[in-house]
């Protein structure tokens, strides 16, 4: 395959014009947090974040990454509890609905956030009425959101994993549709659910938008609110946040090879 | 299928004597494993030869070294008496044509075919004339303004032998053609691709692993294993008189079994047999599946339990297992239905046998 | 029968969710506070000043994703027959993965801390080689500011979107190709581009589809001002009346969803076309 590729020279100095572009950006952040208030290099930004003095202009940030990681958790449980096993039914019991239920699925990349939350401002409203105005309930838009990206791990996992042969295999021994479901089928899709969570993880944490446009408190629009008085705090925690999603997306992908070598 | 006449297709009618091919010690390793061992091979002009052997013998390999595709350690690829070792691949003036997945999709038949001819230079209309006479040679020519994917695995393939003959090549190179085909399309499409070489006169390259195909439509084949050719001959040369063990389990599906040899006969169960050619002493003796049949008379045989029968619609093949352990295969008429278990007598019909020494 | 009882859980989230704020979204143009049908939100469409918004959205939007898709598909070309499953192609998967994800106020500010006023690389040019950035305009809170942050998500959506097209791409066309007499750039040229053409339109217009959604980035970059669409929705729906209409919010959402709509549609006909040559 080597004939078809590029020479090792050529793709040197792409891969090294292209990272230094990308690169740039994010040095530069880093070297922006590492600025002494004196002049010169430092962490004394970077400390700051857990003094308490300092911290006050800082204490919406965390109370917008409590929201968020809570908001992850109730996404996280909609995928699990609502998506994946209606897929599950989909998959094996109304074959012919899975290219409408994809249609379904892919459409929020269809339509922008932007344009969602034109129309969600009146139903939070009813939400406000019933449910109160904490920020957790942002997550019923949120599995929305989640929803392509979501998708498409469980339904690589259901494909790879030939959900139907298992179910049909372990009814013929006997299961009932229950134990199926939760000792055949689940385990398979172990892969799928955890590179659906992680996704939406990733998703729910980078979110503004919706959030922003809502009036509810979350990470980023935490970020946006503290760094009119804070740059540096906001770009700290860009860093961090980058540098997770990073591993989480590392070993979704690492995770995926393992389990693509073990079936093949 | 008619070959289109001589005065209206322009391949046939320029077809002329072939080129020689010579591969000359032809070394090759990857990473440290060697693959090729040497390899000396000389085709005569317009000749068909087939390199046959199990995967991992190192025939595709061969093959693609003498298209340049690869290059050898060591070695020399003489066209026509020309060193074309250091001849990049598009300059070799060779036609291929691959396992599959080999015709662009984004190209209708006829520019598929025409492709090799507009890389050299040829005009459109004089491309496509010469394009659409390769197709009817193929029986594809209605098909020219179809795209690949709208055709049959056996018709893309016909397309490609197409596209590779229509430059009027100095050799044409298969590598396993007919392997992802369905079986009754293969034979249709091997004879066809015979019956077109023969026509064209033009030297043949064919790789597979299948003998029967092989044996079909060769004009010499060379049986490879592990790096070296083990035999090249004639089919009937390898059938009857392979040179070793590899070739005779290889070609044919003999069976081993021993014997004493002395002269030009050779003791085996109790019967005697000519020889092809004179030995003495213990010997490995490859028999026939044909040769060996079901008898009730007592001499000149031997017990054997049957282990499987499989029916092949016009013969039927049994294993059976003698008193002595040996593993011998028997063709017979599918009349004869031996079950597992069953207890039976062989006997060998005298015709010559090939041996070679025991130890 | 029961299992479709099992349907009924995710079809009305689905539908409360979805269908309903969309339905809302887009029809609310069409109507007064008050509730009566009307034309005049949708008509507001036509105003000059809506008229540019859509324009910038679609220009930098264009010049954006054709910018990203080149750069990525020379990414992807370079990533070329490396192998799939080691340590490089794991590594830029991830980033691209990430990077495509990074979009919003976290780029906005990495963006801020390299060319802002006190940006890094700002000062750095400054201080350093006498370069202002800024000689002509602080641009990067305005409307060009947003080109290279969209950039920076684009180029990873790219790799991300076209590799498939190009790892598809057979060794054997690349031989059969030589056996006929071609050359790598003959290669390239007749075979290599026209069957990437396709792919490589419908990641363009993912792409564009893409740049025109985002609204997060220019929000933070912009505070205020409302250059381009999403940011004019913002301005609709945080005061009472803009330019003199009361649902231009909804109005705007409706523009905006035939716009990406349109696009979307184009892609998944463009890919599905594409796709045949892939298998």
């Amino acid at each position: 395959m080597m004939r078809l590729g590029p020479s090792l020279a050529t793709r040197w100095v792409i891969g090294i014009l292209v990272g230094t572009f990308f690169a740039v950006p994010l040095v530069s952040t880093l070297l922006y947090t590492l600025r002494d208030p004196s002049g010169g290099l430092s962490f004394a930004r970077w400390a700051a974040l857990f003094d308490p003095a300092a911290s006050a202009a800082i204490r919406p940030i965390w109370i917008g990454l409590g929201n968020s990681l809570v908001l992850a958790v109730v996404t996280v449980a909609i995928v699990l509890l609502l998506l994946a096993p209606t897929m599950i039914l989909v998959n094996l019991r109304f074959p012919r609905l899975k290219a409408m239920f994809e249609f379904v699925v892919l459409l929020p990349i269809s339509i922008p956030a932007i344009v969602l939350v034109v129309g969600l401002a009146p139903i939070y409203l009813q939400i406000g009425r019933t449910l109160g105005t904490g920020t957790w309930t942002l997550a019923f838009a949120y599995g929305i959101t989640v929803l392509p990206f979501a998708f498409r791990s469980i339904q690589a996992s259901i494909d790879a994993a030939d959900l139907r042969t298992l179910a049909e295999a372990a009814r013929s021994l006997g299961a009932s549709w229950p134990t199926v479901v939760v000792q055949v089928l689940a385990p398979n899709l172990r892969q799928g659910l955890l590179a659906a969570s992680l996704i939406s993880i990733a998703v729910v944490l980078g979110e503004f938008t919706i959030a922003s446009l809502l009036n509810r408190q979350v990470f980023q629009t935490a970020m946006v609110v503290v760094q009119k008085q804070d740059p540096y705090a906001p770009a700290i925690f860009t860093l961090l946040a980058l540098l997770f999603c990073f591993l989480l997306l590392l070993i979704i992908g690492r995770a995926a090879r393992g389990t693509r070598k073990a079936g093949s | 299928m008619t070959l289109p006449r001589t005065a209206d297709n322009v391949l046939l009618a320029e077809a002329g004597e072939g080129t020689r091919v010579q591969l000359q010690g032809i070394v090759k390793s990857y990473s440290g494993t060697r693959v090729l061992h040497g390899v000396d091979l000389d085709i005569a002009p317009g000749e068909f030869v087939s390199l046959l052997g199990p995967s991992g013998c190192g025939k595709t390999t061969l093959l693609r070294v003498l298209a340049g595709l690869e290059n050898a350690d060591q070695g020399a690829v003489l066209l026509g008496g020309r060193d074309v070792s250091s001849v990049p691949t598009n300059r070799r003036d060779i036609g291929m044509v691959f396992q599959s997945y080999s015709l662009f999709p984004h190209l209708r038949v006829i520019d598929n075919t025409a492709f090799g001819l507009r890389r050299r230079g040829a005009g459109r209309a004089d491309a496509a004339k010469r394009a659409l006479d390769a197709l009817a040679l193929v029986g594809l020519d209605a098909f020219a303004d179809r795209f690949p994917h709208q055709l049959s695995g056996g018709q893309q393939q016909r397309v490609a032998l197409a596209r590779a003959l229509v430059t009027e090549p100095k050799v044409l190179l298969l590598d396993e053609p007919l392997s992802a085909l369905d079986a009754k399309v293969r034979v249709q499409l091997r004879d066809e691709i015979r019956r077109i070489q023969l026509r064209l006169g033009i030297t043949t390259v064919f790789v597979t692993h299948d003998q029967e195909e092989a044996l079909a439509v060769s004009d010499r084949i060379a049986v490879m294993s592990t790096g070296r050719i083990e035999q090249i001959g004639s089919p009937e040369q390898l059938y009857t008189t392979p040179a070793t063990a590899g070739v005779a389990a290889f070609v044919g599906l003999s069976s081993v079994v021993s014997g004493v040899a002395e002269g030009d006969r050779v003791m085996v169960w109790g019967q005697s047999l000519p020889l092809q050619t004179p030995a003495d002493g213990p010997v490995d003796v490859y028999l026939r599946p044909e040769n060996v049949y079901f008898t009730s008379e007592a001499d000149a045989a031997t017990d054997a339990l049957v282990e499987e029968s499989t029916f092949l619609g016009s013969m039927r093949r049994t294993l059976v297992r003698t008193e002595s352990g040996e593993l011998v295969r028997l063709q017979h008429s599918p009349r004869i239905r031996p079950a597992f278990g069953d207890r039976v007598r062989i006997a060998i019909t005298p015709e010559p046998v090939a041996v070679h020494p025991r130890g | 029968m029961v299992a479709w009882l099992g349907l009924v859980p995710f079809s009305a989230y689905v539908v409360l969710f979805l269908a309903v704020p969309t339905l809302l979204a887009i029809g609310s143009g069409f109507f007064t506070k008050d509730g009566s049908f009307t034309w005049v939100n949708v008509g507001a469409l036509a105003d000059p000043v809506v008229l540019t918004t859509f324009a910038n959205s679609a220009w930098l939007s264009l010049l954006t994703a054709v910018v990203g898709a080149i750069i990525g598909a020379l990414v992807c070309y370079a990533l070329l027959g490396t192998n799939p499953e080691g340590a490089l192609r794991s590594t830029v998967d991830a980033a691209a993965g990430v990077l495509a994800q990074f979009g919003g106020v976290m780029l906005a500010f990495a963006f801020i801390a390299t060319i802002g006023i006190q940006g890094v690389l700002k000062v750095f040019l400054e201080e350093t080689l006498g370069i202002d950035i800024y000689a002509n305009g602080t641009w990067l809170y305005e409307l060009p500011g947003l080109i290279l942050p969209y950039i920076y998500f684009q180029v990873p959506l790219m790799v991300i979107t076209f590799m498939p097209a190009l790892a598809a791409l057979k060794p054997q066309w690349s031989e059969a190709n030589l056996t006929l007499g071609g050359t790598r750039t003959s290669f390239w040229l007749r075979i290599g581009i026209p069957v990437l053409a396709p792919s490589f339109l419908a990641s363009l217009l993912l792409l564009f589809a893409n740049a025109f959604s985002s609204y997060a980035t220019a929000a933070a970059l912009a505070s205020q001002g409302s250059q381009i669409v999403p940011l004019q929705i913002r301005t609709a729906l945080t005061s009472e009346t803009v330019l003199g209409r009361e649902n231009l919010a909804g109005a705007l959402a409706l523009g905006m969803i035939i716009v990406v709509g349109v696009v979307m549609a184009l892609y998944s006909l463009i890919q599905r076309r594409a796709a045949r040559w892939q298998s």
